[in-house]
């Protein structure tokens, strides 16, 4: 036990468990307290539009570090992770749409949209969906085995750099060709929704969708300390050497193909679970979720953060989110160019991101004080 | 595409339980050989980069390789390290390994080491982090995962920095270092993995006269502990570590004897020395 806890411990400095502790007491305390206790007419009240809106973010921000792993570590841009976030969504999708039982609109044992194409069973790959630990199992396993297999022939073929990216990019669009189409019995374009259960509890009520943003800000704050260990971990070096100079990795006796197989499956499989998060809080996951757009806004999030931090693809997670959020409701017909116009600034002003910039100014206003 | 599946047809290759390995007390040098090339030809596009080329480099020896550009100096060594397949021929690594049926970790791993003609270490690591990976031990994911240096590893790389003079630089980011640096960096990078056979691609190539200097006594000292074959275009350098010299032309061997010997071939005047 002393060694796992010395092993935590070295992971950050005081001033950063510090900060972790303060957002857990946020996220486990003040969130909940604000959002349950007080009453609906106070100040202080967290209402359930900004509970669900954090918890979303959350979910992306942990799809972002899982990406930050592989693209600011390693090296490798995928342009394909909104594929392993989808997955993980429908697997949790499929439970929740068998929770509905016979509430739906044709009260029927099957979900809606299969009555409605006439459909007298569940198809095959439903078998056993109505069992949350299926469901979950499903979660982790479908994004992690895709991931595996197609990692495996990309990496083993030395597909690297921009091929590998288009690739991804071509993957998660065939991926959303398939979803769309009914008779392969994902709900087509109108995916799944109207969503009532989640083992047991409503899931539109105050206490259920708290649990749900606490449990998101656990698997959150997990991520960034399983990602922080890895990095800072021999594992997490050769990661960084893979990116730097392969050749001489290979020729150091490592075999690149099983270490960037190792992430890029935990990387996936990160996805799965925030997806999985994501959906009952979202309260929908279509097929749109897998569109090419989609994928590459979650390297902007992490370009935009900064790469290879791992807090940074937080914060860029949370800051376009956020943006986001505030333009489409404000300007709704801005939001795609203010996204252009954000990366086109922070390729151009902020190479290192935002915590790049704040790293730098910090040392800079660290070396003038002497002076 | 085709290279990929070659390697994966080794037998030796693929599975999680062999890469990675410390590949101990495996090479057999009983016939005094460590390196046995025999009739290797290499074509790319249907140009003969090697050209039946044999050579056989002994246990212990300082071997010299020269040759004028496009000799096929750098296609042997790619042949060596499993960059790259031969057409035909034989490679083999003391008496039992088949060098044309491993992969370049593999080989890596069964003890040869390379050091590229532009120097190539980690940019982005400290000098002593480069020094780590390095470092002969259990590759596989799974150990990487857990790793953590032990006392005498401590000691082996704190050597090794003094060995390479790079003591006062081991946290420095290795991107930081001079020219010359990086060259000795690269050098101690291969040491640590503790290679029967070392490959270098023009180690003196940008070194000032005292650098150089150096690194040829580091070179006299490693032979006999190790085997270390030198490619190189620097004559002076070369004349004063060479026991041996092999002169490449074409892809095949041209000439081979000491370096009074070479200098005194027509052939080899006429394709290398007189230019």
């Amino acid at each position: 036990m002393g060694s796992i806890a010395s092993t935590f411990g070295r992971l950050y400095g005081p001033r950063g468990w510090v900060a972790l502790g303060a957002a857990a007491a946020l996220l486990f305390g003040v969130v909940p307290v604000l959002a349950l206790a007080v009453p609906d007419g106070s100040p202080f009240h967290v209402s359930q539009y900004w509970v669900t809106l954090i918890g979303k973010i959350m979910c992306y921000a942990i799809v972002a570090l899982a990406m930050d792993l592989i693209w600011g570590y390693c090296g490798i841009l995928s342009l394909g992770h909104g594929l392993f976030f989808a997955l993980g969504g429908y697997a949790m999708g499929m439970h929740l749409m068998r929770q509905i039982g016979r509430e739906g609109q044709y009260q029927a044992d099957l979900p809606d949209f299969m009555v409605f194409l006439d459909w007298k069973e569940l198809p095959w790959h439903w078998w056993n969906t109505d069992q949350f630990w299926w469901a979950a199992l499903l979660v982790v396993a479908v994004p992690g085995l895709l991931a595996y297999v197609f990692g495996y022939f990309a990496f083993r073929s030395r597909v690297k750099g921009v091929y590998f990216s288009i690739i991804t990019q071509a993957l998660t669009f065939a991926a959303m060709l398939l979803f769309f189409r009914n008779e392969t019995g994902f709900g087509g374009n109108n995916g799944f929704t109207d969503f009532k259960r989640i083992l047991g509890f409503t899931i539109a009520t105050p206490g259920t969708r708290v649990a749900l943003f606490a449990i998101t800000g656990a698997m959150l704050l997990g991520t960034l300390l399983l990602g922080r260990y890895l990095v800072t971990s021999r594992f997490g070096r050769v990661l960084a050497a893979i990116r730097d100079a392969e050749s001489r990795v290979m020729f150091c006796g490592y075999n690149p193909v099983h270490y960037k197989l190792a992430i890029w499956t935990l990387s996936a499989v990160l996805c799965g679970i925030a997806g999985a998060l994501y959906v009952p809080q979202v309260g929908i996951i279509n097929p749109g979720e897998m569109s090419p757009a989609n994928s590459i806004e979650i390297a902007i999030w992490v370009a935009v953060g900064g790469r290879g931090t791992l807090v940074g693809a937080v914060a860029g997670a949370g800051i376009v989110n956020g943006a986001k959020s505030f333009f489409t409701q404000a300007f709704p017909e801005y939001w795609l160019y203010f996204l252009g116009a954000l990366f086109i600034l922070v390729t151009l002003f902020l190479p290192q991101g935002v915590v790049g910039a704040v790293t730098k100014l910090r040392s800079r206003s660290r070396g003038a004080k002497p002076a | 595409m085709t290279e990929a599946v070659v390697r994966s047809t080794g037998g030796l290759g693929t599975g999680d339980g062999t890469v990675g390995r410390v590949a101990s007390g495996e090479l057999d040098t009983a016939h005094g050989v460590v390196l046995y090339l025999d009739d290797i030809s290499v074509s790319f596009d249907g140009f003969k980069a090697l050209n039946r080329l044999s050579l056989a480099i002994d246990a212990g020896e300082l071997r010299c390789v020269i040759g004028p550009n496009g000799a096929g100096k750098t296609t042997m060594m790619d042949v060596i390290t499993g960059k790259t397949r031969p057409d035909e021929g034989k490679a083999f690594f003391g008496q039992t390994i088949d060098l044309t049926r491993l992969s370049e970790p593999e080989i890596a791993q069964a003890g040869i080491g390379r050091k590229f003609q532009k120097p190539t270490i980690f940019e982005h690591h400290t000098v002593f982090e480069n020094l780590e990976l390095a470092m002969k031990a259990d590759k596989r994911v799974r150990n990487a995962l857990f790793a953590r240096l032990s006392s005498a590893e401590r000691d082996r790389i704190a050597d090794m920095l003094r060995q390479i003079r790079l003591h006062d630089a081991a946290d420095r980011v290795a991107g930081l270092l001079s020219h010359g640096q990086k060259q000795w960096l690269e050098i101690g990078m291969l040491l640590m993995q503790e290679p029967r056979l070392l490959l270098l691609d023009e180690p003196v190539a940008g070194m000032s006269d005292d650098e150089t200097a150096r690194t040829a006594e580091l070179f006299l000292s490693l032979a006999g502990k190790h085997s270390v074959v030198v490619v190189e275009h620097d004559m002076d350098f070369v004349s004063k570590i060479a026991r041996k010299v092999t002169v490449l032309h074409e892809g095949a061997v041209l000439a081979e004897g000491d370096m009074e010997t070479i200098q005194a071939n027509e052939r080899v005047v006429e394709v290398y020395l007189g230019r």
